[in-house]
């Protein structure tokens, strides 16, 4: 039997830090359970420990175990010996073991300080269903935020419609989208269902892949901008979430915000997993 | 006096050739790729029909999203101003007409010579024009004509969280995985759509008589949910995807309503 390649499955990770023994360290973690992505973050005293970072199943509480089994996977934890678990996310409620629920607003902004440091005011959250402009204080509290969780176009789920439209893997996206010669005018259609449409009419005129996924970068790119206008961009600029890691939508974007984008070595999509977890610390120490 | 309407939509071209105030002929197909070769297949077609040439039609009027697309024309119309008159024509009563095409969606308050007052359109999502529909029927996998009789056979109401269309895909496939029957989800698919057309008509504020034209009027389902909505039954004519194209040909030959 042939496998159909599912082009749009970006690649499911997870992470041990090899140089931590958690026996005897405060051990807290944070649950986001995103629409199409789900994270686990584990602290140990603070520290990153291990995350892992999958596709969101059908159901919320499946997802949240899954997504917590994985990340404890090389550790010899068990949920016992995890002192405090913070759920956030679209489906924090559905977080079965969790001790309280965070939203994923509070949570992006805490670990974007963490991620980035604390110098960083505007936090983009770009998620699979949602995309998120958040302003923050040197703390990573929520000051101000704009959200479009309405509809697909500036979201990875429409990125995922593309990908699987034009036959390149998520992950190449980005890359391929900036290898044009000259950077063609935006998809015209807001709508992810039209722009679709309109990507084909484009293949069939001759344009090649990657000019219409350079259209197509560009649109989002746009499209985001509108968002971030009504919120206004503040001096430290950063981006959260999987759209962060397509070199297509940010370096567009970079060039129409005219900030540089803050850069990271860590997975910008458990921002908001590493978030709750450094909230399940505070929370735990306070004793609540 | 014999005149041609051409409704370049988006997904469908409708043609109506008019003869003395009576339709002759009426035509339809896919408008696919090549728009213009399409095109001018459904006027063969209609010109076939009505058992008319080229030099026969003393006006022809191009309307839709691809009005600039037909092959001859002597003028463009709006989609509202061809709806509107269209639907003057076949229901002397209407004051609203809502049009729910492939691609668009249109709401519009006339009086009873068809002058539009007030109008609404949305061509920018697909959650309130028939790919929304299309999209379901795919994510269901229940055929599009289907739809519609499918969903009368609903014994509870699901709430349809998502707007968006590409969303609702994901939302109806987790509705699947948690074995919610498929008539209960095929109504949520047409609440949520008829909520969408609704919203969009209020805008203008309605009043009866409501005609209900485009190709999306034929889903019995959504018509449903579009009378409960409005709290009115709206009229559907018999080939309700021709009216823009009706309507066209009736501004040709220079018809200004009241029959």
């Amino acid at each position: 039997m042939t496998e159909k390649k599912e082009l749009w499955r970006w690649t499911e990770s997870r992470w041990t830090n090899p140089d931590i023994d958690w026996k005897g360290k405060l051990i807290t973690s944070g649950v986001d359970v995103g629409s199409v992505s789900s994270q686990a973050v584990i602290l140990a005293d603070g520290e990153l420990y291990a995350y892992s970072n999958m596709r969101t199943g059908s159901n919320s509480p499946d997802s949240a175990i899954n997504a917590i089994n994985w990340a404890m996977e090389e550790t010899g934890l068990t949920l016992g010996d995890i002192a405090y678990t913070v759920g956030t996310g679209y489906g924090r409620v559905n977080v079965p073991f969790s001790q309280r629920a965070i939203t994923e607003i509070a949570c992006h902004a805490r670990g974007g300080n963490h991620m980035y440091g604390p110098s960083v005011r505007t936090i983009l959250d770009m998620g699979g269903q949602d995309c998120k402009a958040i302003h923050c204080d040197e703390k990573g509290k929520v000051t101000n935020f704009l959200m479009n969780d309405k509809c697909a176009a500036g979201t990875g789920r429409g990125m995922e419609v593309f990908a699987d439209l034009l036959g390149v893997s998520i992950n190449d996206v980005g890359d391929l989208s900036l290898d044009v010669d000259e950077e063609p005018p935006p998809v015209s259609s807001t709508c992810v269902v039209y722009a679709k449409t309109e990507a084909t009419g484009l293949l069939r005129e001759g344009w090649p892949t990657n000019k219409v996924l350079a259209a197509y970068c560009s649109a989002m790119a746009h499209r985001i901008i509108t968002l971030l206008e009504r919120i206004g961009v503040e001096k430290d600029f950063a981006i959260t979430g999987g759209i962060a890691k397509n070199s297509g939508v940010v370096t567009r974007l970079e060039k129409e915000v005219g900030i540089p984008i803050m850069t990271t070595d860590y997975d910008t999509q458990i921002a908001g997993a590493l978030g709750a977890a450094l909230f399940a610390k505070a929370l735990k120490e306070k004793g609540k | 006096m014999i005149t041609m309407g051409i409704d370049m939509g988006a997904k469908t071209i409708k043609v109506v050739i008019l003869k003395d105030g009576k339709v002759a002929a009426r035509s339809i197909v896919v408008a696919g790729f090549e728009v213009e070769k399409m095109a001018k297949e459904a006027i063969d077609q209609a010109m076939n029909e009505a058992g008319v040439a080229r030099e026969d039609i003393e006006k022809v009027i191009s309307t839709g999203a691809g009005e600039k697309q037909a092959p001859f024309y002597d003028e463009t119309k709006s989609v509202v101003g061809c709806d509107s008159l269209g639907a003057a024509f076949l229901h002397p009563t209407v004051r609203c007409v809502i049009d729910v095409g492939a691609e668009e969606g249109r709401g519009m308050r006339c009086d009873e010579t068809g002058k539009i007052l007030d109008f609404e359109v949305n061509e920018k999502c697909a959650a309130g024009a028939g790919a929304f529909t299309e999209a379901m029927s795919r994510a269901l996998e229940v055929k599009l004509e289907e739809l519609g009789p499918l969903s009368l056979k609903a014994t509870e109401d699901v709430p349809m969280n998502a707007q968006c269309t590409v969303f609702a895909e994901s939302e109806v496939v987790t509705m699947v995985h948690n074995n919610v029957p498929k008539e209960n989800m095929a109504k949520a698919v047409h609440d949520a759509m008829a909520s969408r057309i609704t919203s969009m008509v209020r805008k203008i504020g309605f009043e009866k008589d409501v005609v209900l034209v485009g190709g999306v009027a034929k889903n019995i389902g959504f018509v449903h949910s579009l009378n409960s909505d409005l709290g009115l039954e709206v009229i559907v004519p018999e080939e309700p995807e021709f009216v823009g194209a009706l309507g066209a040909a009736l501004a040709a030959a220079g018809w200004k309503g009241g029959a």
